[in-house]
């Protein structure tokens, strides 16, 4: 939600580039603000995150249920995290596109982007409805309260991520988004990225330390 | 390029078929105020809705003292008290300490560096839409199925047990957690916002070491809001997917820790205390100097005082928990960084006096508020302190010896500042001075209502009368003291009456303030009273800490002040209505998009307490269209921007 | 002007002269009331220990207290700008020595104040160990407290009887959990306390946790749950009962004794009111989520330690609860027996038969002061 709201204050201040004065810091209002943003959001995740540490394994003894050993299938979920990673990489190549002025492979990369971070999401349904059938659900243990609460946040954020791309597209296929606002793509790269990131401690956290 | 100023601009404004998707232009009526960006007309509708709050909650508050005045109330029931005492400390901490420090923050923070508004005037106006709509939101609950009832602190698994086993009964805490996590999305918006601002929106010469202290402190605080909020945020999520989808967050029986709550909790609440208090040290440290004709005593220590309290208010939050059974070990801990703040806050205490002293003090309401916060702050911080003891703790908590101390902190600390700071302002915000003889009956009733309220507290806890509680027996000897505070309790709404007559009286009969009523040190009293749109017609260049104060004053080769020739002093005024084109000045225009997105906020949250996916779908709708509008409507209209564009 | 001043000074002088009577009417009787739950009166070491360790502070706290809101009002006055008055004062901008000095005597103080914290906190944590320890399991529920002696399986609830004495060695117990699909915790955080004997633990769902209780003379002491539970928080209290060690065997024997369980389930027609679905009456065995009734009459309160166990309230009780203590919407409690058909003659029959029957003799009236 909040996330929603600097993409667009971001946007339309980058709208504006000519407002854009010498700051006291030397970096742009939108990007201080991105970054001071998405500090705060990385304690959001860090609550989750460290939630998901301390009860770890904690269900054994209590209810029984299906179990991240049981459940986990690594190569597909490794699949899919290398697909957004890689999405990374194409949302580089699309700022560096806008900044060469080069608008259509702009759209390109943008729509790469879109399209990796949806895959990504798409694996994640998948993956959240075959551990449904199994038996998985929010209420049936602690493992299935915590994984599918913390991933499903960072699912969330990928989506608002993918929106913005897309708005980013729409408006770069009006031919409303010149190269003098190229700020606005670099403002939803450092999201993207961030979220990225971000998937990158999960991964390791929930898939790769083994459960004892 | 425009201005809001520019009327003529109207005539020029492009023609769009619905009328609210045309950009506004109202610069006075009620459509000026719901669209404006100006940080000072939100901070005006920061301050007033805070005040209403304040009535609001203080209206809580008296029920509260009355059912307690003696044994076996029965002025309100169980469940009525347990609402009514919720919402009095929610009230009191979100919807009235925090937009109360927007609101000065707002007013006087870009004034005060020297910049014409925010970094992001629509994403301030956000933040106040979304804080009166997240208010009205939490009230609402009191017509659709029961107010928050499980304390402002909302502890699990009280407040985390599903619905059907009857724990708190009614849709109280389902309100509680989704309008918390609301007003914290407009918190950290404003934070954003505020940071940004002070590090990148100085004016030239501005540098940190010579922002005034209540600007630091505005500094201090946003940094505290914007990484104390996802914590809490965090636990409220928990509680609510606990409550209504059967998660196993806080469910001991699943393997979930209550104690895991508290901690996340108090990670926020800890530094929230420091969120609330910050601010009242920033409005005493303007004030003190002014009224004493001195400079602040030790700046730089007042500054990284309240720094290290920013900093050392990460490491204590668990001397809420002493009595939870944390173990020996981690209790003596939080212990002892409990009893290290107590340093910083009392250098701070020290420099204050030292401020006062030697000077000419001016015994003008804003100073008698401020006075007042050092001496009922201090008493406060000391059983505070009381509290980092932890085998005495273990005795006080949850006892009315805490309710005294967190009072003696918050309203006779921070309610003093504001006070002290609306009198001192006053002039500054509504170009009237406030009437003297009602301000001092305000204080000195205040005064005397507040001591009478909350000292007696003190004992009430070391002799056993805990908190949140609605009845008491007869026979426990506590009956005298609570009537005592239940008298206080009054005499501090009628001070507070006093207070609001004074506003209406002085919105009549007021007189007229100057640019610089107070002999002032700090740049907002370089501009007129009230400040033009633009803030200053000339952007300001600093050469000193306390700017102002330097343009009219020097020191002698002793360090004894000297008034400047005349003529220095006239400057100022000449420069706040020297003649400049008001069209030169670049202003953003008004909007009405942040609102329709803040609006979306509510409807959420109905959607969620109610589980009605309409309402949920309605209001993904309202915020794509607010966000869509905001996104492509430049923050100033590029039309009058630049010709030929 | 001048008038306006003395009123000033008028109006100071009743502020200090308000806030001074308070402060000394507070500490008049510095102990405050004897109501059996002050933490002023201890009663037992533990409960000493911590009061000495925060006697001292608070006298600190009230010098400093004092000394800078009378720093504050002499600063005031002796540096107030007369009227008519413009006077330029030195420009002060800070003083080294006196903010180091003013840094380092608060750390100091405090140094020598984390000392002894830090040595009580694990002096109070220690458990006590010896053949004499009372060893008690404390359960807390919506909104009464169930005690168990872990040696003579005494279940009983809202009064605690401790030897004088004796070290009490209290387990607090959050509520068991349960296995059943969507049970949730079955509980919530209670807070145990009884300030004259110790100070407070919450009894945290899914946490066990260590307490001690000693008393050092005869006597009855009162306590009640301090953190926040709900509805009725209020209304559960708790007394801890100090007996001589004969008095304290005696107790111990009496409880155990009992008739045949259904000699009760037949004078309280549990047949027809299905009282044992959730009380119990057997001295050892804890009702299935209600308080064991086996000696009800050897209480001197009951509901929570809020009302006394006579008749007429037992009746009224019995007939309608929830109209005495607030229940809400709490799935497990105290029914409206009068809603199922109960008349109040029948319910005056039941506790007849309780207040006859659930009595070892008459109670000592040193354990229910009123």
């Amino acid at each position: 939600m909040a996330q929603a709201v600097v993409a667009a204050e971001s946007g339309a201040v980058a709208h504006a580039a000519h407002e854009e004065h010498t700051t006291n810091t030397g970096v742009s209002n939108p990007k201080l603000a991105m970054w001071l943003f998405l500090s705060s959001e990385a304690l959001l995740f860090g609550a989750f995150i460290s939630t998901y540490f301390l009860y770890r394994g904690r269900d054994a003894q209590f209810r029984k249920g299906p179990t991240p050993d049981k459940m986990f299938n690594i190569p597909f979920t490794s699949v899919t995290s290398f697909i957004l990673l890689m999405s990374s990489l194409t949302m580089v190549l699309a700022l560096a596109a806008i900044q060469r002025g080069d608008h259509r492979r702009l759209r390109i990369w943008l729509l790469a982007t879109a399209l990796f971070g949806a895959t990504f999401v798409g694996g994640q349904v998948f993956e959240f409805t075959e551990f449904y059938r199994q038996g998985l659900t929010l209420s049936s243990n602690m493992f299935g309260t915590t994984f599918f609460v913390l991933t499903g946040l960072h699912g969330v954020h990928v989506t608002v991520g993918i929106i913005w791309l897309l708005l980013l597209y729409g408006r770069s296929m009006q031919n409303r988004l010149p190269t003098e606002k190229s700020l606005a793509v670099e403002m939803a790269g450092l999201y993207w990225h961030y979220v990225d990131i971000v998937w990158i401690f999960i991964f390791f956290a929930v898939y790769l330390i083994p459960q004892h | 390029m425009t201005t809001v100023e520019d009327a003529t601009a109207v005539v020029h404004a492009p023609t769009r078929k619905i009328r609210i998707l045309e950009r506004p232009k109202e610069t006075t009526g009620w459509f000026s105020w719901v669209t404006t960006v100006d940080h000072k007309k939100i901070a005006i509708m920061y301050g007033t809705l805070a005040v209403f709050f304040f009535v609001v909650g203080g209206i809580e508050a008296l029920f509260i003292r009355l059912q307690l005045a003696q044994p076996n109330g029965t002025i309100l029931t169980a469940a009525r008290y347990n609402e009514f005492f919720t919402m009095h400390g929610t009230t009191m901490v979100f919807l009235v300490g925090m937009p109360i420090a927007a609101a000065f923050g707002n007013y006087l923070m870009p004034l005060m560096i020297g910049a014409r508004d925010v970094a992001f005037p629509r994403l301030n106006m956000l933040g106040f839409w979304v804080f009166a709509f997240g208010g009205f939101f939490l009230y609402s609950s009191f017509a659709l199925g029961g107010a928050p009832d499980g304390g402002w602190f909302g502890y699990a698994p009280l407040t985390s047990t599903p619905l059907a086993q009857g724990y708190l009964p009614g849709r109280g805490p389902d309100f509680w957690a989704v309008g918390l996590i609301m007003l914290g999305i407009g918190s950290v918006a404003t934070a954003v916002n505020f940071l940004v601002t002070i590090l990148n929106m100085r004016a030239p010469g501005m540098t940190m070491m010579r922002m005034p202290v209540f600007v630091w402190m505005m500094l201090v605080i946003a940094f505290l809001t914007l990484f104390a909020m996802p914590p809490v945020t965090a636990a409220l999520i928990m509680v609510f997917m606990d409550r209504n989808f059967h998660t196993n967050f806080f469910n001991a029986a699943a393997g979930g820790d209550p104690l895991m709550y508290q901690n996340l909790f108090w990670i926020f609440g800890h530094p929230e205390v420091y969120i609330l208090i910050l601010p009242g040290m920033g409005i005493v440290s303007e004030i003190l100097p002014v009224f004493s004709r001195k400079p602040l005593f030790g700046y730089a220590i007042v500054v990284f005082s309240g720094i290290a309290i920013g900093f050392l208010g990460w490491g204590v939050w668990a001397h809420h928990m002493f009595a939870s059974g944390l173990g020996p070990v981690a209790v003596s801990a939080f212990g002892l960084s409990t009893m290290l703040i107590a340093i910083p806050t009392g250098v701070k205490i020290f420099n204050w006096l030292g401020t006062v002293w030697g000077g000419a003090v001016r015994l003008r309401s804003p100073m008698l508020f401020a006075l007042g916060f050092i001496a009922q702050f201090t008493i406060g911080g000391l059983s505070g302190v009381m509290h980092s003891i932890v085998p005495s703790d273990t005795q006080q908590t949850d006892t009315y010896f805490v309710v005294a101390h967190f009072h003696y902190v918050l309203f006779g600390g921070l309610i003093f500042a504001v006070f002290g700071g609306f009198y001192y302002w006053w002039p500054k915000f509504f170009g009237r001075i406030m009437n003297e003889p009602m301000a001092k009956l305000h204080f000195w009733l205040m005064v005397i209502g507040f001591n009478l309220t909350f000292f007696p507290m003190h004992f009430l806890g070391f002799e056993g009368q805990p908190r949140r509680t609605y009845t008491y027996p007869t026979g426990m000897g506590w009956d005298t003291m609570n009537l005592l505070a239940t008298i206080g309790a009054f005499i501090i709404a009628l001070s507070v009456l006093v207070f609001l007559v004074n506003v209406i009286y002085t919105s009549r009969r007021g007189p007229k303030a100057t640019a610089d009523p107070w002999d002032a040190r700090t740049l907002e009293w370089s501009t007129s009273s009230p400040p033009p749109a633009y803030n200053f017609a000339h952007v300001p260049v600093v050469t000193h800490r306390d700017d102002l104060w330097h343009r009219k004053y020097t020191e002698d080769d002793e360090g004894r002040l000297v008034k400047l020739p005349a003529g220095a002093a006239v400057d100022i005024e000449d420069e706040a209505h020297a003649p400049v084109d008001p069209h030169s000045i670049h202003m953003p225009s008004p909007s009405i998009w942040p609102m329709i997105f803040a609006l979306a906020l509510p409807i959420l949250g109905y959607g969620f307490v109610f589980k009605n996916y309409f309402l949920l779908a309605a209001g993904v709708v309202v915020a794509l269209f607010g966000l869509n509008g905001w996104a492509i409507e430049p923050s100033t209209e590029p039309e009058h921007a630049e010709e030929g564009h | 002007m001048d008038r306006t001043h003395r009123l000033r000074r008028a109006g100071a002088t009743a502020a200090v002269a308000i806030a001074a009577a308070v402060v000394l009417a507070s500490c008049g009787n510095s102990s405050g009331p004897s109501n059996k739950q002050n933490a002023l009166r201890p009663a037992g070491p533990y409960a000493h220990k911590i009061l000495d360790l925060t006697r001292p502070f608070f006298w600190i706290a009230v010098v400093i207290g004092v000394g800078v809101t009378a720093g504050t009002i002499y600063a005031a006055l002796r540096f107030r700008e007369k009227p008519g008055e413009e006077r330029f004062p030195k420009q002060t901008h800070g003083n080294t020595v006196l903010e180091v000095t003013w840094t380092i005597i608060p750390a100091v103080i405090l140094a020598t104040m984390a000392v002894p914290t830090v040595a009580t906190i694990f002096e109070l944590a220690k458990k006590p160990e010896g053949p004499n320890v009372v060893h008690v399991t404390v359960s807390a529920r919506q909104w009464w407290w169930q005690f168990t002696y872990d040696d003579s399986k005494i279940v009983t609830a809202n009064e605690l009887h401790i030897p004088v004495s004796t070290d009490v060695d209290l387990t607090l117990q959050g509520p068991p959990p349960c296995s059943e699909p969507g049970c949730y915790n079955n509980g919530v955080i209670h807070s145990f306390w009884v300030p004259e004997l110790n100070g407070k633990k919450d009894v945290v769902p899914g946490r066990s946790q260590f307490l001690k209780l000693k008393a050092d003379r005869v006597g009855t002491f009162l306590g009640q749950c301090a953190e926040y539970c709900g509805l009725s928080h209020a209304n559960m209290r708790l007394r801890v009962i100090v007996q001589t060690d004969a008095d304290y065997k005696a107790w111990v024997a009496n409880q155990l004794t009992s008739k045949s369980e259904q000699f009760y389930l037949q004078g309280i027609n549990n047949a027809q009111w299905g009282c044992a679905s959730c009380h119990s009456f057997k001295p050892t065995v804890p009702g299935a989520v209600a308080p064991n009734l086996t000696h009800l009459a050897d209480r001197c309160m009951f509901a929570g330690d809020i009302f006394q166990t006579n008749e007429k309230n037992l009746t009224n009780w019995i007939h309608d609860a929830p109209s005495l203590k607030p229940m809400g919407d709490l799935t497990q409690h105290m029914p409206n027996f009068s809603a199922q058909g109960m008349t109040k003659d029948q319910a005056n029959a039941i506790a007849k038969f309780l207040l006859a029957n659930t009595a070892s003799g008459p109670l000592p009236p040193e354990y229910c002061p009123q």
